[in-house]
């Protein structure tokens, strides 16, 4: 089957969603919506379930941390349609100090792990998860180091400091 | 700072309410167990032979690739990009690299296109003789991993003609390679199409129809096509299900449209299917090997790069020589240039599945996040699940069939 459109498949959200799903630019060929963490798991849901639409492949859950922005935690989903061969990219921004999401576990298997992995990284709380524990850390760990205020390594290392490039 | 705080959970016993007196046992299958083929544990509770429930435990080779990553150049993302799937490491450096020029915009000269399709198939062969080899020695079959284990020495004896390095390859730059492959690569390139085709054969005649392997792996951990994809797996194993999902075809990257080849597919998705498909897909490359050859007769000698002095290290002589490459090289290396603030998605077909890089750009000289969507991660999490009720030594063959590879499963 052919492609679909950004036009007929942000129509065809707009339709189902109104206002709810806004688009976003600066993404390379891949239609990017936003949207509220109220309406994320209906927006999937609805992709998933169209027979029109058939995002069936959830590809990627992950966070972004936006530190300078007001609602400073985004979490991003790549979902693929297998039929109509097309992607999109769905972003929702939560509060970085509060982030609480509902869990995609409901819809695919899959997001588990994906899910826990943001939660290990970013703090991201996903409710209604099985078994939100972390994933790759340490379970003793005390920070989420992905977020931004996290430095690689100790800034006051005065061994590694280049003054002539200002590294 | 963050008030953020996790809630600790250290050091929970996984199967706190075992009772002796049912005779559960609890067996930790690794870290180190050989079967294993990385560092990963599985905490099963086993009733005699058979697995009543699993927990997996990974992160033991974690190294923070995405938070280093967000603190490099992109030059330098290369080489953590070595250290995911290091079975066949041209294919995460050809996505690296393919990622950035998707950012940059660079279009890339068709003769570098197919020199990259040559490696990126090279290596897929790499993995999945090293999966389909080790997969015959679990069955208790070890002859065949040698017959095919010296070829992936000819594999990497290619590698290391082309870049230098064998496991770690580190190959090719953004916008191509760092030099030009020579006569002798292509001599050996030329020489592998032709041996390895009856090498193969020889190796399928040992295992296709032997009795023990097919009752060892013939409807062993069958997956069906909806649970597979409720899963997101990707990959050999999600073809092996008879889904026909193959980013190479369905988004063609790397001129894959120009080419000619075929998407084995399974039917019951089990150990047997996975292997099949593995062995199939190998053949393809082949085929995909010998016509880019074909076509790099018809395209200029001698063009190994695009033409982007501002995204490509200019070689040495010329920055010792020449007053644009010095600048050039100055600006690269000191991160002048200038990426769009953009994000982009790029997927590739890894050895084990989708491999995908979710880079987000602000216009500095690293990423501000990038993100690996790893086909091991993701093909992984239905392993605890699918093990219960399954027999320990068939838990051991299908691990070894997904063909999990620690360094892409903790990244």
């Amino acid at each position: 089957m052919a492609k679909l459109d950004h036009e007929t498949l942000l129509g065809s959200l707009h339709q189902q969603f109104g206002d709810k799903i806004n688009k976003l630019e600066g993404a390379f060929g891949l239609l990017t919506i936003e949207t509220s963490k109220d309406t994320i798991i209906e927006v999937l849901r609805y992709l998933k379930m169209a027979p029109e639409l058939q995002f069936i492949y959830l590809t990627d859950i992950t966070a972004v941390h936006y530190p300078t922005h007001d609602l400073s935690m985004a979490v991003v989903y790549h979902v693929h349609s297998l039929v109509n061969q097309t992607r999109i990219r769905i972003k929702v921004f939560l509060d970085g100090m509060k982030p609480e999401i509902p869990s995609a576990t409901v819809l695919w298997a899959g997001a588990n792990w994906m899910e826990r992995e943001t939660y290990d990284f970013f703090g991201v709380i996903f409710t209604g998860h099985p078994d939100l524990r972390r994933i790759l850390n340490v379970d003793d760990m005390d920070v989420f180091p992905m977020r931004k205020e996290y430095p690689l390594e100790d800034p006051n290392r005065v061994d590694k400091k280049d003054f002539f490039f200002g590294r | 700072m963050s008030e953020l705080k996790p809630k600790l959970t250290a050091n929970h016993l996984i199967f706190e309410d075992n009772d002796p007196q049912e005779e559960l046992v609890t067996l930790n299958l690794g870290p180190t167990h050989p079967a294993t083929h990385g560092v990963f544990q599985n905490v099963l509770q086993i009733d005699g032979e058979r697995i009543v429930s699993g927990v997996s435990t990974i992160g033991y080779i974690h190294r923070a690739f995405e938070k280093i990553a967000e603190h490099r150049p992109y030059y330098q993302i290369t080489p953590l990009t070595d250290r995911l799937n290091y079975c066949s490491s041209p294919i995460n450096n050809m996505g690296w690299h393919m990622t950035v020029e998707k950012l940059l915009d660079i279009e890339i000269p068709k003769r570098v296109q197919y020199m990259r399709v040559i490696i990126m198939e090279l290596a897929r062969i790499a993995d999945h003789i090293i999966c389909n080899g080790i997969l015959g020695v679990d069955t208790g079959a070890f002859s065949g991993f040698l017959y095919v284990m010296q070829e992936r020495e000819f594999i990497y004896e290619i590698f290391e003609e082309i870049c230098g390095a064998r496991l770690t390859t580190n190959i090719g730059r953004i916008g191509g390679f760092e030099r030009d492959f020579n006569a002798i690569a292509f001599d050996k390139i030329k020489a592998f199409v032709k041996r390895y085709p009856p090498i193969l054969r020889e190796f399928e005649e040992l295992f296709n129809r032997n009795r023990i392997f097919i009752d060892r792996t013939s409807g062993v951990a069958a997956v069906d096509p909806e649970t597979a994809l409720s899963y997101s797996w990707s990959g050999p194993l999600l073809r092996a299900t008879g889904i026909d999902y193959d980013v190479r075809a369905h988004e063609p990257y790397s001129s894959y449209e120009d080419f000619d080849f075929d998407i084995p597919v399974g039917e019951n998705g089990d150990v047997y299917d996975r292997y099949m498909v593995r062995n199939e897909e190998m053949r393809q490359s082949i085929r995909i090997i010998a016509q880019a050859l074909e076509k790099l007769e018809n395209e200029p000698k001698g063009v190994f790069h695009a033409d982007v002095p501002e995204f490509y290290l200019p070689p040495k002589e010329m920055v010792y020589n020449n007053m644009e490459a010095l600048i050039y090289h100055f600006k690269i290396v000191m991160g002048e240039i200038d990426p769009p603030k953009k994000e982009v998605y790029h997927a590739v077909e890894g050895a084990n599945g989708e491999l995908g890089f979710y880079l987000i750009s602000d216009g500095g000289r690293s990423p501000y996040r990038l993100h690996f969507r790893r086909p091991s991660f993701i093909n992984y999490q239905m392993y605890a699940p699918m093990s219960s009720g399954m027999l320990l030594s068939d838990a051991i063959i299908n691990m070894s069939s997904l063909n999990v590879i620690a360094g892409e499963l903790d990244a």
